[in-house]
Parts: structure tokens; C-alpha cells; sequence
């Protein structure tokens, strides 16, 4: 009864208050939090979907099924029912003949739509500049590959025979997006027209051909096929995604995802200052009229109600208005980056909308039903006492609720318990800091009064006087500053690990199947024409047979990756220092003592998918010859250093004896065909693996992630400034009154002026100085424990901390008030 | 005196509050009895305790000892809402910073109490209030386009729509000019006189005390006998 009465009053004093200025600063908080808040979770959607598909791009697909067998069309009808779209990729190795000249090559039989996702980049000579195109070679023609091609001393135009049919050379095939970043396929390649494979007839019982069946559609209903799939497909054959195919997109996804949710987590805990602030400000507005409206008798609830309706009113204009501007302004940040971003961007989903409204009403919940039910405890004498306020509230009905929705939203962003604990409790520890700093200021504050001018005087005295206040403004000036700092910091760490890892010389060729005689030779090859190379190491097959004795067939592993481990054989090396890329996680690397030991190290992936521990006993057969080694450490293996890198490396000493051949790998400049046309003609034996498309593909995703890293920090800092701009406001009242009253009494312009100043720069100081210190703590935090890469000390980050902080707070606090100043002290005085 | 009900009686009342040289005590041992119709002035120095008594009589505060009847009601016996609904039905107040709601206009805020008091009929109630104070024509202007004068007689109008049994009055004519207050005052007395209303007020204004039937003089906390 008493809302139903409440709502004609509530929306009259609404629109009145609205005329009057008054729920401007309220609204426009919940608005350009709203608006953050969206364009963030719309931004990141969009982002994320983007980054998704240009992974997809490394399968040509969005899923993959591969068998070295015939794959039925059971699994195609299927897709295409569920609206996928569908392709064929047959490989054979076989031999290709142009002429005279032979070579064994891998060909590649693909179906019209071929590829799904990503383009084929083709060119009119070996090793030329590629042009994308986005589909295969037509009916009887072929794309042989820069090495194929130079072998086979063909040009374009020229017949290549394999099997029963002869094609004729039409382009020269330079990257596919599926070429991959493993060394399955060291043959040179060629691609060839599905509808050829028949004529050819080369699928004989015993020939070497791997199956695929390509797909790709929305992104739900490839989730739910691959689930109907994953329980449908036959044994031996093996379903890829995008985690499984390419370690170094998905590092790269996870970290800008991660980065992502964090940047979105500030701006929903800045939308949770700037609503408290707002709140309070609301309150301090609205004690005379709650007090007069019951001495004039109206209930509690009523009172209550009155300011729930409003406030209701309020959010619900600020979450369509600031969903809007978050939209647009995602939208316009997307256009405005239309080169770099993929053209087909899928449109942005409607889940940041829901999470905007879903949002603001947490944080209302949280940050402005408690002062608004402290609010309805006015008592009516404040008609008659002006210095009676709304009574102290229990300490859980006024931080219980805005623990609670803080607690609710970041578990909602994060979902994992490691990092909900480290960031709330972090924030918890933040805050009790910054509180009890702001209370040391303002005890500070009140023994310096007597050694300053006038202005500061004032200014300082000021921060003793409202000494809640002031307190509330530091916590929310550092915690906003505290953001913005972490958010460079990280920002910063983030990308110059990208940077590091992968730097413009990174290896773009890798070369296997060095003989042992020429592999000092080769590298000087490489050197004497400008090439930089990496590391050599020694490359043996061997099958693991036992681990601790028990036969590896009688074992069972947890996943598909412990059972390939298990059945393949694997490339081990030897080597007797650990290279920069790979950290020892358990166990201990070899000394000189240990070399010749029966000793091995590990990869973490490898000691995952088998389960295995130190001190395990592994048992492997090289060539037909046994021995056993002893799990002496584990490794972390950064992929992404493209770097010569083995699961299994073992102490030199060892398997001297065994060596086959060797790799390396290189970085060639763009265009050096000519060397590696070269290369391949002196080193027939020598497979070259050319990862310029890889690298280019990982450079682009990981591009649009800093470039996404980079916009979400432009909203992030505009909701902090709005935040700082709505902290300041909540004093404003009061100051104008007080600016009028000493103009009155004889103060300058300039002197009111200088003491305002004072009062934001010692704010600001302050909550720099500490920003810095939580900012610096929570980076190392983050880095380390969260993102996984290394920490930098940052001295800027203190200089910006300190002076930023104090411009940053004295403008605004300078900007919000500023009127004060320009209002004849005789208006302030008469309105109160 | 008459033999008119009372409609409101303070029983041994006191009021105190900490301070820190300890327990202050403000209203001490104060028992009075108002009677229908009656026009009753609480006068006295500043710090007396007169704002103090207005508040405990009208039960915006509650009594450290002693009691309120209003309108036959025990105020202690009611808890905050039940006061309120009291006040809805039974009180009207005016105050020396007339407390108009900034957001209403003027009519707005004379029909407040009565919307408050579920009453139906609040427009045409208010504007009738609003006429027979002299601002028929004003119903529409919002209190800063009023000057102080009107906003009182606003005020008034407020106090006296519901035709409550008692009016509380703190220094209504505090904030005016004399020629204003003494128009403020005549429209009270009119009022009071036409509607039968009980008149309590609290003032510093020797010439408005003169008007009111009985004069009470307050001292450090106490009705002073006279």
C-alpha cells in the first residue's frame, strides 16, 4: 500500500529534482558505469568470438575428424542436419613426376568448400609473395608446393603426373591454413581437386593415406555436435579443435581472455564506488524531506519506498541509456579498427545486455539499499535539529550487502577459485589500508594546520572536518587510481612478453633430417647468407614400452593425449644446457656429472598425460635396442619461443651412439626463396618446414588481443575519472557554502582557490602514494600467479602514481567545483 | 478556563541528553494541559529547552521521563509509525524555515499530508487551503519563485488541510519581516479562530505571545510559574 502511494509522490519529486540538476551526477555514475560495463562485455564477446575464428583458421575448420582410415558420410549428413558446413581434405603420400624428375610427395586431395575457415595463399613462383585465395585448385590442375615445384625443376603451366592422372601446374602453393605447427608432414605437398582422387587411384590396401572431414558453422551448434560426436566417432579416430591444435593461439586466447574478464572485473568494481558515492550523496540530499515527510506523518516504509521508486527509476534509465552508449561506442571502436580486425566480425550478442541490467541491480542491491534504508531511519526532529542525522547503522547491514554483490560479481567474471580468493581478499586487505591511510591523513592533517598559509589552512582543515568524508574520498581516489595503475602495469607486462616471445627474428624455418656429417656445414650454409640461426639438436625415434617394468599395452591413461603418447613414436634428443625457453618445474637439470647417466627430463604436457613422477623408470626402444632412464626433472616448454623443443631430452653420453639426424631451426628474411630453393637443391635429404604463415597467424591473434587489452583500458579509465568526478561532487554543497561564506568574510577568489586545490593535491598524494604500493603488490600478484608472466619492477609506475594522482584528483576535484567560485557568495547564502 | 476537552497533556516531562560534562537534562519536570481551541505560547531565552518541548508534545522525540496524551493517545505507548499516522490525522506543523519540499510546487505541497492521510479529495482540498490563504492564484509556483511570506502562508495552508486537532508552530514568524510576520500572524489567529484548531507555539516575537491566550514562560528547562 504504502509503495502503491509512494509512486505519484517519488516520480513528482523525480522529475522536479531531475530539472533541477539534482540526479544528474547520480545518473550520469550509473550510466557511464552501465555504459563501461556493456561496451566492455560487448567488446569482449565480439573479441573473443573473433579471435576464436581466426584460431579456427589453423584447422581450416572449426572441428576436425582424422583417421588413417576411410571415414563414412554418416558424421557429414549429421552435421549438415544440424546446419554445418562441411568439407574433405585425402592426403596420400605418393610420388608426383614431372618429366623426367620424381619425388615422394604429400598430396593433398580437397573437396570443393575446402578450406572452411582461413584462405589459401598461392603464387606464381616458388618461394614468391603469397595471394590469398579461398578456395582449392579446380578440376585437374595442381598447386604444388615452393619445395615440390624446385625439386621437380617445373614452372607453371608445366603437367605433374601422380598416380593414373596428369594435372597441370597452376599456381604455386604457398601456405594452406591447416599446414599445422608440428612435423607430421615434412614431404613437400601439393593440392589437388577431391574429384581427381578417383582417377588417380591411388588409394591402395596398404598405401599411406590420412582421412579428414572437415567442419564449421555457429558456434553453439559446433559445441553441441562435438559433444554428439565425441560420443559417435569409431576408434583411432581423432577429433581436433582449436585447444588441441595450435599450443601457441590458445596460450595466446587464454591470456587476453583472462586479461579481458580482468579489465571488465574493475570496471564492475568502479561501477561500485561510483553507485556508492552517488548513493551517499542521494542520502545527504534527502534527509530534510525523508524528516518532513514524517512529521507530516508518513510511515517508514512509505519514506522508504519513495526513494526505492526513485532509485529504481534511476537505474532502469541509466541501464538503457548506458547499454546504448556502451553499444555504440563498442561499435564505433570496432569500425574505427576495421583494417585490423577480420571484416566478417560476428555481430555482438545479446548476453552483455542482460549483464549490464543484471549488474546494475547488484550493485544497487549492494551499494545503495543500505544508506537508503539508513535513510528511512531519519528521525522527524531533524525538522527541528538540523545537526540530528540518520543514526549509525550495524556494521553488516552497511557492508554486508556490498561485500556480498562484490563477492557475487567477481566469482560471476572469474569462476576460479585461485583468483576469486587472491583478488577479493587482495581488494578486502586494499581497503582496510586505505582506510586506515586516510585516517592517518586526517590525524596528520589537523598538527599541520598551524604551520601553513591561509589557503592551506583551510584546505587542510578541511580534510580534519570531514574526516568520514575525507576517508571516503581517499578509499575511492586510490582504489580508482589502484585500477588504472594495475591495469598499466599488467598491460604492460602482458605485452612486452608477447614481445619477447615473439621477437621480429624469431625462427621462421625449421630443418630436419640433417645428416650428422653436414649438420656443422649446414648452419654455415645458413650464416654465410645472412640467416640467424637457433639452436641444433640430435633427433632419434624412439617407442616408449614400460614404465616401472609394467608393459606399456597394460596400462591405462587418463586422456587421449596420455594414449598417444603412449602408442607413438616419439623424437628424443640429448642436450646439456637447458635453453632459456624451458623452466625446470620439478627435479633438479644435469651437471657434467650426470652426463652419460640413465637420466631423462620430461615436458609438463608429458608427465600430465601419463601420469608420470621423478624417480619413475621409463623404458624405451630405439631401433630395436632397450634401455631404461630415470624421470630426473620436468619442464615447462615455452611453445611459442619456436625453438628446437622435445618431450624427452636425455643427458649427452647417452644415445651418442644413436644419432640419425639432426634439426635446427632458422629466421630467413621475407623473400629469401632463392636461398632456400637453394638449400634444397645442395641438401636433397634436409625437410624444410617453412613457419612464416604460423607466425603470421599467431602475430594477428595475438595483435587483437593487445589491441582488445588496450580498448578495454580506455573504458576502464573513463569510468575511473567519472568516479573521481562523483566522489568530489558529494562534497560540493557543502563547499559552496563554505566558498561563499569566507568570500564573504574578505577571502580572495584566489585564496578559496588555493585551499580547495590544497585539499584535492593532499587527496591526491595520498591515494597515489598508495595506489602505487597496491598497484605494485598486485601486479606482482597478477603476473606471476594469474597471467604467468614475468614481473617488471616499474619506478614510472610511483612517479605516475604520485603525480597523476595528485593532478588527476585537484583537476577534477578543481573542475567539480570550480562553480563554487564563480557563484555570487550572496545566491549560495540565500539558498542555504 | 473553559471546560473544552484537552486534547493535549504533558505529564512530568523531561528530556535529557549526554553531553560530555555528563547528562545534560534540557526539559525538566514540564506538565501542562491544552485545552480545545486554546491558543498556548511557550516563551523563553534561547537554550531554554523551547524547541525541545515543541518536539516531545508533538512526538517527533520521545521523553526521557514523564508522558504525552495526544488526542487521548499515550506518544509512548506508539511506536515511530504509530506517531506518524497520529500526526497524519491530528497535527499540523509550522516552521520558522517553513520546510517546503523544493520539488512540489505549492500545491503539491499542501496536498502532501493529505495524500499522506489517504484522503481522496487532496487537489480540491489544497487548492481550497491554498485560497483561503491568499494564494489561489500561486498554486503552480514552486517555493524558490515564492517569496518568504508566501512560502509561510504555504506552510499554513499546509498545516491546517487536514484540520488537525492541534498545530505546532516553531517561531513561525522568525524568519520574516514584522510587517510580514504580523500578517502571518493575523492569518493564524483567523484560522485558529474559524477551525477551532489548538494553537501551541514556540516564539521569540513578544507581540504574537500577546496574542495567544495563555503565555508560558520557560527557564532552563522549566515552565516557569505565571
Amino acid at each position: 500500500m504504502a509503495a502503491v502511494n509512494a509512486v505519484p509522490l517519488a516520480l513528482r519529486q523525480l522529475g522536479r529534482e531531475w530539472r533541477s540538476g539534482e540526479l544528474g551526477i547520480l545518473l550520469l555514475a550509473l550510466t557511464v558505469a552501465v555504459a563501461a560495463l556493456t561496451g566492455v562485455g560487448f567488446l569482449v564477446d565480439r573479441i573473443k568470438q573473433s579471435v576464436a575464428l581466426q584460431a579456427n583458421e589453423v584447422l581450416a575448420a572449426d572441428l576436425r575428424l582424422e583417421s588413417p582410415r576411410e571415414i563414412g558420410d554418416a558424421y557429414e549428413r549429421e552435421a549438415r542436419r544440424r546446419g554445418l558446413k562441411t568439407a574433405r581434405s585425402t592426403s596420400v603420400l605418393s610420388m608426383a613426376q614431372l618429366g623426367e624428375a620424381t619425388q615422394l610427395a604429400n598430396l593433398r586431395f580437397v573437396s570443393e568448400g575446402y578450406p572452411l575457415r582461413g584462405s589459401i595463399g598461392v603464387a606464381d613462383a616458388p618461394f614468391g609473395a603469397p595471394v590469398a585465395v579461398s578456395s582449392g585448385p579446380p578440376r585437374g590442375e595442381a598447386w604444388p608446393d615452393s619445395k615440390l615445384l624446385s625439386t621437380l625443376g617445373g614452372k607453371l603451366g608445366d603437367t605433374v603426373s601422380v598416380g593414373e592422372v596428369s594435372l597441370r601446374v597452376s599456381r604455386v602453393l604457398i601456405t594452406r591454413p591447416d599446414q599445422g605447427g608440428g612435423f607430421a608432414e615434412l614431404a613437400p605437398s601439393m593440392l589437388v581437386n577431391r574429384a581427381d582422387l578417383a582417377a588417380a587411384d591411388l588409394l591402395q590396401p596398404g598405401s599411406r593415406a590420412s582421412q579428414a572431414v572437415l567442419f564449421a558453422g555457429e558456434p553453439k551448434a559446433v559445441a553441441d555436435f562435438q559433444r554428439w560426436l565425441d560420443g559417435a566417432r569409431e576408434r583411432g579416430q581423432r577429433l581436433l579443435d582449436v585447444k588441441e591444435a595450435s599450443p601457441q593461439i590458445q596460450t595466446a586466447t587464454d591470456r587476453a581472455g583472462r586479461f579481458l574478464s580482468l579489465a571488465s572485473l574493475v570496471a564492475v568494481l568502479l561501477c561500485a564506488v561510483a553507485v556508492a558515492m552517488a548513493a551517499r550523496r542521494y542520502v545527504q540530499r534527502h534527509l530534510d524531506s525523508v524528516a518532513l515527510l514524517k512529521t507530516l506523518g508518513a510511515s517508514r516504509m512509505f519514506t522508504l519506498a519513495v526513494s526505492l521508486v526513485q532509485l529504481l527509476v534511476i537505474a532502469v534509465a541509466a541501464s538503457v541509456i548506458g547499454a546504448a552508449l556502451g553499444f555504440v561506442a563498442q561499435e564505433w571502436l570496432l569500425r574505427a579498427l576495421k583494417g585490423l580486425l577480420r571484416a566478417d566480425l560476428p555481430p555482438a550478442g545479446f548476453a552483455p545486455l542482460g549483464l549490464g541490467f543484471l549488474t546494475a541491480i547488484a550493485l544497487l542491491a549492494g551499494f545503495a539499499l543500505p544508506p537508503l534504508l539508513q535513510l528511512s531511519r531519519v528521525p522527524a526532529i531533524r525538522v527541528l535539529r538540523r545537526d540530528v542525522g540518520a543514526p549509525t547503522p550495524l556494521v553488516w547491514l552497511a557492508f554486508g550487502p556490498a561485500v556480498l554483490a562484490v563477492a557475487f560479481l567477481v566469482w560471476w567474471v572469474v569462476r576460479e577459485p585461485r583468483l576469486f580468493a587472491g583478488f577479493t581478499i587482495g581488494l578486502a586487505a586494499f581497503l582496510v589500508v586505505l582506510t586506515a591511510a586516510g585516517w592517518l591523513l586526517v590525524r596528520l592533517a589537523g598538527s599541520l594546520r598551524g604551520t601553513v598559509g591561509v589557503s592551506w589552512r583551510y584546505g587542510v582543515a578541511n580534510l580534519s572536518r570531514r574526516r568520514a568524508e575525507s576517508i571516503v574520498q581517499i578509499v575511492a581516489f586510490g582504489l580508482g587510481l589502484m585500477v588504472l595503475l594495475l591495469l598499466a602495469v599488467v598491460r604492460n607486462d602482458l605485452l612486452s612478453d608477447w614481445k619477447r616471445s615473439l621477437p621480429a627474428d624469431l625462427p621462421n624455418f625449421f630443418f630436419i633430417n640433417i645428416p650428422p656429417d653436414v649438420q656443422a656445414e649446414f648452419r654455415m650454409f645458413l650464416e654465410a647468407r645472412g640467416a640467424k640461426t637457433a639452436r641444433a639438436l640430435p633427433m632419434i625415434r624412439a617407442r616408449l614400452t614400460q614404465i616401472d617394468g609394467q608393459p606399456i599395452e597394460a596400462l591405462k591413461f587418463k586422456d587421449d593425449r596420455g594414449e598417444r603418447f603412449a602408442e607413438r613414436d616419439q623424437n628424443i634428443t640429448w642436450q646439456a644446457e637447458l635453453g632459456d625457453d624451458n623452466k625446470i618445474i620439478a627435479g633438479r637439470w644435469w651437471t657434467p656429472a650426470d652426463h652419460g647417466k640413465a637420466l631423462v627430463s620430461i615436458s609438463e604436457e608429458y608427465q600430465q598425460g601419463l601420469g608420470l613422477k621423478l624417480g619413475d623408470r621409463m623404458t624405451f626402444d630405439v631401433a630395436g635396442e632397450t634401455f631404461e632412464a630415470e624421470v630426473a626433472s620436468v619442464r615447462k616448454i615455452e611453445w611459442d619461443s619456436f625453438q628446437p623443443n622435445f618431450f624427452l631430452v636425455f643427458p649427452p653420453g647417452l644415445l651418442d651412439e644413436l644419432a640419425g639426424t639432426w634439426m635446427t631451426s632458422a629466421y630467413l628474411k621475407q623473400g629469401d626463396g632463392k636461398v632456400v630453393a637453394e638449400l634444397v637443391r645442395r641438401y636433397p635429404s634436409v625437410s624444410v618446414f617453412d613457419l612464416d604463415d604460423i607466425l603470421t597467424q599467431v602475430r594477428g591473434v595475438i595483435d587483437k588481443a593487445a589491441l582488445a587489452v588496450q580498448s578495454v583500458f580506455i573504458f576502464t579509465l573513463f569510468a575511473g575519472i567519472v568516479v573521481l568526478l562523483a566522489a568530489v561532487q558529494a562534497t560540493r554543497d557543502e563547499r559552496r557554502y563554505e566558498s561563499a561564506m569566507l568570500r564573504t568574510l574578505g577571502a580572495s577568489r584566489g585564496t578559496v582557490a588555493r585551499g580547495i586545490l590544497a585539499e584535492f593535491s593532499a587527496l591526491g598524494l595520498l591515494s597515489g602514494l598508495l595506489a602505487a604500493i597496491g598497484a605494485t603488490l598486485a601486479g606482482y600478484f597478477i603476473a606471476r600467479e594469474f597471467l604467468e608472466v614475468p614481473y617488471g619492477f616499474e619506478a614510472t609506475l610511483w612517479i605516475v602514481g604520485l603525480l597523476g594522482g595528485g593532478l588527476l584528483v585537484a583537476a577534477s576535484g578543481w573542475l567539480a567545483t570550480r562553480s563554487v567560485l564563480e557563484q555570487p557568495p550572496a545566491s549560495t547564502l540565500r539558498g542555504g | 478556563m473553559s471546560n473544552k476537552e484537552i486534547v493535549l497533556e504533558a505529564q512530568g516531562l523531561g528530556k535529557e541528553v549526554s553531553s560530555p560534562e555528563g547528562p545534560l537534562a534540557i526539559v525538566r519536570d514540564v506538565s501542562l494541559q491544552v485545552r480545545a481551541g486554546e491558543s498556548v505560547a511557550i516563551v523563553g531565552a534561547s537554550g531554554a529547552g523551547k524547541s525541545t518541548l515543541l518536539a516531545l508534545l508533538a512526538g517527533l522525540d520521545l521523553p526521557t521521563t514523564g508522558r504525552v496524551l495526544l488526542a487521548g493517545q499515550d506518544l509512548n505507548a506508539l511506536d515511530e509509525d504509530g506517531r506518524a499516522r497520529l500526526r497524519a490525522e491530528r497535527v499540523g506543523f509550522v516552521f520558522q524555515s517553513f520546510h517546503l519540499v523544493p520539488a512540489l510546487t505549492a500545491l503539491e505541497n499542501v496536498m502532501l499530508p493529505l495524500e499522506l492521510a489517504g484522503r481522496r479529495d487532496a487537489r480540491a482540498g489544497a487548492r481550497e487551503a491554498l485560497e483561503r490563504v491568499g494564494l489561489g492564484s500561486r498554486v503552480g509556483h514552486y517555493p524558490r519563485q515564492l517569496s518568504g511570506g508566501e512560502q509561510q502562508r504555504v506552510a499554513i495552508a499546509r498545516a491546517f488541510v487536514v484540520r488537525p486537532a492541534v498545530l505546532f508552530a516553531d517561531e513561525p514568524t522568525g524568519n520574516l519581516d514584522t510587517a510580514t510576520g504580523g500578517r502571518i500572524a493575523d492569518l493564524l489567529f483567523d484560522l485558529n479562530a474559524g477551525s477551532g484548531t489548538t494553537i501551541v507555539l514556540v516564539t521569540h516575537d513578544r507581540a504574537l505571545a500577546a496574542r495567544c491566550g495563555r503565555v508560558c514562560i520557560m527557564e532552563a528547562g522549566q515552565l516557569a510559574p505565571g
